[in-house]
């Protein structure tokens, strides 16, 4: 009777605890969200979030698909999809998102000047990512996809307990050190119960336009090990492809611009 | 009420260097232990202070990720990288229980952990201290600006690739500093190029020149461009002194570069 008594206490006490959290709310109109995270920065996850983006439109034409840029301190998406400008408002006061290859945007960068650093602590953060959630006219989405910035902190914690999230993505690249961040970013989303879908490594080959040597530049196949010791699919290996590059910098994205290639 | 600068554990730190980036992933926690190996050939105690509370890579690039910290009177004691203790170390990392364990906190909660680990690591007699911090612009720079400032740091070392989502982020570092008083010792330009090892022919994998275009641009010196080079992804991998057993590699010569202006701008003789 001792063991169901400790029981009936564990409860109480999480019931307690859970009072002061916010309570999960989906937006509005948005059937699945999508999440990108990868713990590490620079592994690709918003190259990859646009390209996924698009990719789940071109797929399926049927379906209408949002970008969502979280990343308050470095917003990459304007630039990668070519937009610029502050969002309209609609009559409702909500925020217009910017369109572009049929994908609707918002993020950050529309709101600051491009060369103004955003150097907010964590409360700042919290409301602004709840307005970037909430007061934007998303209209009917299927998907919602949700570029995160690196690490494991208040912009994770606000989303994943805002919003239902329907499964998280993590990236990364081979080198061991991403791939510790990127197990730390698992173990985040375990924590807050949202379903880790895969892993999908980045970066993992380069091959040389002239020689076609393929060179390893960041190790080999840490990301199918890790994936296996977290017992999780390998969603996708994407290789080192100065395409890419090029095409996310000129707000092109690859899936756009060059369907053919091996990207 | 903390200890005034004289009677602080930094007291005995010379010099107190930022690496900084407004973007993830290019390089800042490499260029950070590249630039403490060089300088430690040049025979100068340093430290590196890993203020990255949910991404600390310092530990795992010189190989240490499974010491601890230890107390002493004035408090925690820095871990030692090498056996003749030239290179002190202090992460979060050494504080996990597990190195898996995802350090989930919001704001508040890390600066208090950097207030501490500024105030209260026994860091000794040092030339350099090198601070390697996250991406971006937040908390943790917030918290590790202010506590530093009483000490007054040389400056800050801006880490940027090529390419122009990353400038773009690096610009709004620049800003940071600007806004908070702290001096752009330069601009490293990382993962600038790929020689294929094979025919020697060089692709810009993530384009070129981006980090120097800013540098000129914003009127700050540039340091040097950084090669992308297998030898020094796997070196940091395996937690060895890349300058020392390396030096014939492609990225040397640069790291090594960049390790010079350093030295030059802090010698006595100059200006």
């Amino acid at each position: 009777s001792s063991g169901s008594r400790d029981e009936v206490l564990r409860d109480k006490r999480a019931q307690i605890m859970s009072r002061g959290l916010p309570k999960q709310k989906p937006i509005e109109g948005v059937k699945q969200v999508l999440v990108l995270a990868s713990g590490k920065g620079g592994v690709g996850k918003s190259t990859a979030a646009v390209n996924i983006a698009l990719a789940l439109a071109a797929n399926d034409s049927t379906k209408e698909v949002g970008l969502l840029d979280a990343d308050i301190y470095g917003p990459s998406i304007p630039k990668m999809m070519n937009l610029k400008g502050n969002p309209e408002l609609t009559p409702k006061n909500l925020m217009r998102p910017l369109k572009n290859y049929g994908i609707a945007c918002m993020s950050m960068g529309f709101l600051i000047e491009e060369t103004a650093p955003v150097v907010w602590r964590g409360l700042m953060v919290m409301s602004a990512i709840e307005k970037l959630l909430r007061q934007v006219d998303w209209g009917q989405l299927d998907y919602l996809v949700i570029d995160m910035p690196p690490g494991t902190g208040d912009v994770q914690l606000s989303v994943s307990q805002n919003i239902p999230i329907a499964g998280a993505v993590i990236i990364s690249t081979p080198q061991d050190i991403a791939l510790l961040d990127a197990r730390k970013g698992a173990e985040m989303f375990r924590k807050v119960h949202v379903p880790v879908l895969g892993l999908v490594q980045n970066m993992s080959v380069f091959q040389c336009p002239k020689c076609k040597h393929e060179t390893h530049i960041f190790g080999a196949d840490g990301v199918k090990d890790l994936a296996k010791s977290l017992e999780l699919d390998i969603l996708g290996d994407i290789p080192l492809h100065v395409n890419i590059r090029e095409t996310c910098d000129s707000g092109q994205p690859v899936v756009i611009s060059q369907p053919q290639s091996d990207a | 009420p903390s200890d005034p600068p004289e009677r602080s554990n930094l007291a005995a730190v010379q010099h107190i260097l930022l690496v900084l980036s407004g973007k993830g992933g290019v390089g800042k926690s490499t260029v950070a232990t590249e630039l403490a190996l060089a300088l430690r050939l040049a025979g100068k105690r340093v430290g590196i202070l890993d203020v990255d509370l949910c991404g600390p890579s310092i530990p795992r690039m010189f190989r240490v990720q499974d010491s601890a910290v230890h107390q002493c009177d004035s408090g925690w004691v820095p871990v030692f990288a090498h056996q003749d203790k030239s290179i002190s170390l202090m992460s979060i990392g050494f504080l996990l229980e597990k190195p898996d364990d995802a350090v989930v906190w919001r704001g508040p909660k890390k600066n208090a952990l950097i207030k501490q680990f500024v105030s209260d690591v026994a860091w000794g007699e040092l030339d350099f201290l090198i601070v390697d911090t996250p991406p971006g612009t937040s908390d943790e720079h917030i918290s590790t600006v202010e506590a530093l400032r009483p000490h007054k740091p040389l400056g800050a070392i801006l880490v940027t690739t090529p390419q122009a989502v990353s400038v773009g982020d690096v610009r709004r570092e620049l800003t940071f500093c600007k806004k908070t008083g702290l001096r752009v010792l330069g601009i490293v330009e990382n993962m600038s190029g790929f020689v294929c090892p094979h025919c020697s022919e060089c692709t810009n994998i993530f384009s070129k020149g981006g980090g120097e275009e800013l540098a000129k641009h914003a009127g700050v010196p540039f340091l040097g461009s950084v090669p992308l080079d297998p030898q020094l992804s796997q070196s940091l991998e395996d937690g060895r002194d890349f300058i020392q057993e390396f030096p014939k590699s492609s990225a040397f010569p640069a790291l090594a570069h960049i390790a010079q202006q350093i030295l030059d701008g802090t010698s006595p003789r100059s200006s």
